[in-house]
């Protein structure tokens, strides 16, 4: 267990170190562009199976968390013109206090009535930021990035490197609940929740927090992107296209382990780049659904469980 | 605190209604330490409806229902089984995607944590050998899925005894085995009340409850009908009558 450890942290740096060379090193910025997605949607992907993988919490808010991570950012970038960083834990905070909202709220539902309860908020917090005038209404708001600090020499080099920052905060907290009493309580809670309860497992506050660490680590990921498009509007910022793209990142990669959804991210992350760029941004959707299709019918525990399987056939043959 | 032979559970007055229909009525019972206690009666006379009031998946009104003098009734499940009341349940609720092993680990975790800081190793171990008392240490890796009835059964009591329970409550453990299972989940439930636990057990199988129980109450339409010595109770004409009709 230890010695895991200490081979997940090395090879952490060693990714951080990767990144930051790159950003030197490649002088060309759509590799960043491009990267910048992917990364945020590992974290995403990450966050979302937090609940949805652990605690079996399906949560189709993901676009709700997200949007609101963006306008906390263009909020505070208005008022005070706060730098990045100040953004970024700003909407943490806010995406944290959100998830404990709901948590508290819903919850208590369980199955497909917190999945239901989701949708409902993200189309609440939508309608409400398209009226609200100051952070730009319906038509969305255009922002200036500010001069770019050292060492990067570019702003979407910095923001990549940023959201390469939050996915190792967000790996790092997945495994450790994976690891720890946290995960098992989730996981029992998940396959039997009165059963859960009465083995001593307090099943309402580990869904809450579930939700406070998810819900803070999706808002986390939406804060740079009001920089990354230099323009937001309610109806991109809370697409629903989020919910459902991670959904399937998360399930395609697999949730039993915690590196399922990064697998998943890449996968599908980096195909949605490749045919936004060869062929249209519309076709994302068909494949996303074809591919959701096939590995339900083929491996419905995702690639992870998929490996799995193949591993422990090979151990009886 | 409490006195030595003060009563370790007391139910008093608990009335549980769902809609119109009264699922228990003023029932009050007191259960001392240590006693081993049948609960019998025809199907659908509040058995298992009591013992969810015991042990907390639903909610009564306050102070009918008292655990070591303190009144649990506003408490949730969990903060009860903490407490020392555990349960096993009349159709089996293993955690189906862990190992039989890892399901005691769930109750060591959380149940046995407050209080005790043990390692994790330690507590392994301690999984270890309430398994090997209920003879299911060489199933300890399986999944939950693979066990048969009979183990499965013994697995809610083993998860169940990993809280460390002060009261047990057996619904139905012995539903649907054979009978020279139900001999030896008799055996454990028995080898159990020697180790200074109390125990409630729910059970349709006569046999059995009359040569486990100290002290046997038969409920019929959410009321007392009869308790006291099971000869007395299985003896009792209205029992006679809720069992086999008039």
């Amino acid at each position: 267990m230890k010695r895991r450890g200490i081979f997940f942290w090395i090879g952490a740096i060693v990714f951080l170190v990767a990144i930051a060379l790159m950003t030197k090193l490649i002088g060309n910025e759509y590799p960043f562009f491009a990267g910048y997605v992917i990364l945020q949607f590992i974290v995403l992907a990450v966050a979302w199976s937090i609940l949805g993988g652990h605690a079996g919490y399906v949560n189709f808010g993901t676009s709700a968390f997200f949007g609101m991570g963006v306008y906390t950012a263009v909020f505070l970038f208005k008022v005070a013109g706060a730098p990045l960083l100040v953004q970024i834990a700003a909407a943490a905070a806010v995406g944290a206090l959100m998830g404990f909202l709901l948590g508290l709220l819903t919850l208590r539902m369980q199955g497909i009535f917190f999945s239901i309860a989701t949708i409902a908020l993200t189309i609440v917090i939508e309608t409400s930021i398209t009226n609200w005038r100051y952070v730009g209404g319906a038509a969305g708001i255009q922002l200036l990035r500010p001069p770019v600090t050292w060492p990067f020499s570019g702003y979407v080099q910095m923001l990549f490197f940023v959201q390469a920052a939050l996915v190792v905060l967000a790996v790092a907290i997945s495994r450790y609940i994976q690891n720890s009493w946290i995960g098992r309580g989730l996981q029992a809670l998940r396959d039997d929740e009165l059963a859960a309860e009465c083995t001593g497992v307090p099943t309402l506050r580990l869904k809450v927090l579930a939700c406070v660490i998810s819900g803070a680590l999706m808002c986390a990921a939406g804060a740079p992107a009001a920089m990354y498009l230099q323009y937001a509007d309610p109806s991109s910022a809370f697409n629903l296209n989020y919910s459902v793209s991670v959904l399937a990142m998360s399930l395609i990669g697999g949730t039993a382990h915690w590196a399922g959804p990064i697998v998943g991210a890449i996968l599908l992350g980096s195909t949605q780049q490749l045919l936004t760029v060869t062929i249209s941004s519309e076709i994302n959707v068909l494949v996303l659904g074809v591919m959701l299709v096939l590995f339900v019918v083929a491996a419905p525990e995702g690639l992870i469980g998929l490996l799995r399987r193949i591993r422990r056939k090979e151990g009886k043959s | 605190m409490t006195p030595p032979d003060a009563p370790l559970l007391q139910i008093s007055g608990l009335t549980k209604r769902f809609g119109g229909f009264t699922a228990l009525d003023n029932v009050s019972v007191d259960i001392k330490p240590g006693e081993r206690f049948g609960l019998i009666g025809p199907n659908g006379s509040g058995k298992t409806t009591l013992i969810n009031c015991i042990s907390g998946a639903f909610r009564t009104e306050a102070r009918t229902v008292l655990f070591r003098g303190e009144d649990i009734t506003q408490l949730p499940a969990h903060v009860r089984t903490r407490r020392g009341i555990a349960r096993s349940f009349q159709i089996p609720r293993p955690f189906r995607s862990m190992t039989v092993v890892e399901n005691l680990m769930v109750a060591l975790d959380f149940a046995a944590a407050a209080g005790d800081f043990t390692s994790a190793a330690h507590r392994h171990e301690t999984a270890m050998s309430i398994l090997s008392g209920m003879g299911l240490a060489s199933k300890a890796d399986a999944s939950a899925t693979t066990l048969s009835q009979v183990e499965l059964r013994k697995m809610e009591l083993a998860r169940a005894m990993a809280t460390r329970p002060k009261l047990l409550i057996s619904d139905e453990a012995m539903a649907g085995l054979s009978s020279s299972e139900v001999d030896e989940v008799l055996d454990l439930l028995m080898s159990l009340a020697e180790h200074d636990i109390t125990v409630i057990m729910i059970e349709h199988i006569m046999q059995a409850v009359m040569r486990f129980s100290q002290r046997v109450m038969c409920l019929d339409a959410g009321k007392i009908i009869a308790i006291g010595a099971p000869n007395e109770v299985m003896a009792n004409q209205r029992v006679q009558e809720a069992y086999l009709g008039t």
